[in-house]
């Protein structure tokens, strides 16, 4: 394993804790217990005492360390991917991941000032998700099972095109649950398995609709991914590099739908809501890496990965796919 | 490059968009405006009482903050449900709702209203104010708070009262029934002021009694308005002078 690859895993952890991290300040209602930005009530940020992490500052301020921190990783990665890797694409990765993180930031302090306007915070919590699936794929790609798969890589357009509709399903999931989130919508259903007792909400209101749109949801991305599975399982059987992440995938899903249940019938618990942001942001990823790998195909041969620097221009280029 | 330009300026525009909030339109000035006569005005009493079983008090974890701990006592629970001797329903926000006549006038009290963030609770509770009138909300604790205001109507704010004696103002332009107001340090505060563009209003005490004194004359809908309950209206009628009485009774199931 080369160190870049050590070093995007890293990123990839850090970040689903600010994830996670993030999803505690919204779950405890804590968005606002830094009332300013990028000051912390009047402080520099990096220098506010310890002490002062009281109540609901501790989640707020704790996610702006942490993010500040990812941050920092993401300026790294950037300058480790500019020296050792060879493929422009994937430094060009690097970038987006860095101008993600930067308008990431940015987003987190304009909610805060203007009192987290659901638009802003629902875009603040889909972003997270897409820099999330940035680290991921910088991760897979600088992955030794990527550069030098054990076997020719899978080639099946009908496997292309149903992973990657079941990722963007998921995504779609996701912002459909910041916005029931952000717009205060998540108990807009109070029980559960049923609507008000029955299948569908005798009345309908907004908060509902974004409520039972979200378990339709649910319903949608367990069918799809179910049938992915009867597909990749009878179509390319003993191929592991889509297997695992197969297994990890519908476990996760399992996982979730449960832990939504538990989200309505706990009252939004705070531990629970958040583990369910964090656990939905894995079976994204998870649905992205079993997407890419059924792309790997397309990708071709893949350059060493190499200590020298990239050459600018003074050389014949090397073909870099 | 003109094409990232026009998608930077229109991204700017979408956000500024997404981020702005309207100030409420200005209650435009009466030029028919009177004052109330007092040699005609009357009174409207009453008292507020919950029947059935109240809800379990809910307990506060203000562990998160020692300051609060050492402040509140062992064991604090919610003050959302005040129930006394008799069945006296508390902090239940009592004011006319409909019936007065929009030519009488009233002068906006210069004094200031009082929240106190005491025991990292909000107290009183519940109060009323005027439209106009300045609310005054104190920090007596020894840690940080804020005072985050979550109108419907009126502009919503956000205000640090960082160290203890620190106090922030606030002025409400429309009449609003009711403004929630927390504190995101402490997720367990909460207040609620009711404002209004009369003075007709009152909120029920320990012995779930209330007050509206110098009514003028005329048939006007009362409401009563618990955070928990719900509200109710009655009708009542005032002659000149007149001292009327309207109870209210809420369960739990209101």
């Amino acid at each position: 394993m080369t160190w870049l690859h050590r070093y995007t895993r890293l990123l990839v952890v850090a970040t689903l804790i600010l994830i996670t991290a993030g999803g505690m300040v919204t779950s405890t209602n804590s968005g606002l217990a830094v009332p300013d930005w990028p000051t912390t009530w009047g402080q520099n940020m990096f220098t506010f005492p310890w002490s002062g992490m009281v109540g609901g500052i501790f989640y707020e301020h704790g996610h702006r360390l942490i993010a500040s921190g990812v941050g920092l990783l993401t300026i790294g990665l950037l300058i480790f991917l500019w020296r050792v890797e060879p493929r422009r694409w994937v430094r060009r990765l690097g970038a987006a991941a860095l101008a993600a993180v930067v308008l990431q930031g940015l987003l987190g302090g304009i909610t805060v000032l203007y009192l987290l306007p659901d638009a802003v915070s629902i875009s603040h919590a889909g972003l997270a998700q897409l820099f999330f699936c940035l680290t991921v794929t910088i991760a897979l790609v600088t992955s030794r099972g990527w550069r030098e798969p054990a076997a020719a890589p899978v080639d099946d357009g009908r496997l292309r095109r149903r992973a990657a509709l079941l990722t963007g399903l998921v995504y779609v999931q996701i912002l459909v649950g910041a916005t029931m989130r952000h717009t205060g919508a998540g108990l807009a259903i109070p029980d559960f398995p049923l609507a008000f007792g029955g299948l569908l909400p005798p009345t309908w209101t907004q908060d509902i609709a974004v409520h039972f749109l979200h378990r339709v949801g649910a319903v949608v991305v367990t069918a799809v991914a179910v049938a992915n599975a009867a597909y990749i399982w009878r179509r390319h059987p003993g191929r592991p590099e889509l297997s695992r992440p197969l297994v990890v995938l519908l476990l996760a899903i399992v996982g979730q739908v449960t832990l939504g249940a538990f989200v309505v019938l706990t009252g939004k618990q705070p531990v629970v809501n958040t583990l369910h942001v964090a656990l939905g942001a894995a079976v994204l990823v998870t649905s992205l890496v079993l997407t890419l790998r059924a792309y790997r195909v397309r990708f071709g041969r893949q350059p060493e990965a190499t200590r020298a620097a990239p050459d600018l221009g003074t050389a014949a280029p090397v073909r870099q796919s | 490059m003109k094409a990232r330009l026009t998608v930077s300026a229109l991204a700017l525009a979408l956000l500024a968009a997404a981020c702005g909030q309207e100030a409420p339109a200005p209650v435009p000035e009466n030029p028919n405006a009177r004052p109330v006569d007092p040699a005609t005005a009357g009174s409207i009493t009453g008292r507020i009482t919950f029947t059935g079983t109240p809800p379990v008090p809910e307990t506060l974890r203000m562990g998160t903050d020692a300051a609060c701990v050492q402040g509140a006592g062992p064991n604090p629970v919610s003050n959302a449900v005040l129930i006394g001797d008799e069945g006296a329903l508390e902090n239940v926000f009592v004011h006319i709702r409909d019936g007065l006549d929009p030519d009488y006038s009233f002068e906006v009290p210069a004094e200031e209203v009082i929240l106190d963030q005491r025991g990292c609770v909000y107290t009183p509770r519940v109060l009323g104010i005027r439209m106009g009138q300045t609310l005054k909300v104190l920090n007596s604790d020894p840690t940080m708070h804020n005072v985050h205001a979550l109108p419907m109507e009126n502009l919503e704010f956000n205000k640090s009262t960082p160290v203890q004696g620190s106090s922030t103002t606030a002025v409400f332009t429309v009449p609003e029934v009711m403004v929630r107001f927390m504190c995101n340090v402490h997720g367990w505060m909460a207040a609620w002021v009711g404002v209004k563009e009369h003075p007709y209003f009152d909120v029920a005490g320990p012995d779930g009694t209330f007050t509206l004194e110098g009514v003028p004359p005329g048939t006007y809908t009362i409401e009563a308005w618990h955070e928990k309950f719900g509200t109710q209206t009655a009708t009542v009628t005032i002659g000149e002078g007149q001292a009327e009485t309207v109870s209210f009774t809420f369960t739990n199931q209101s």
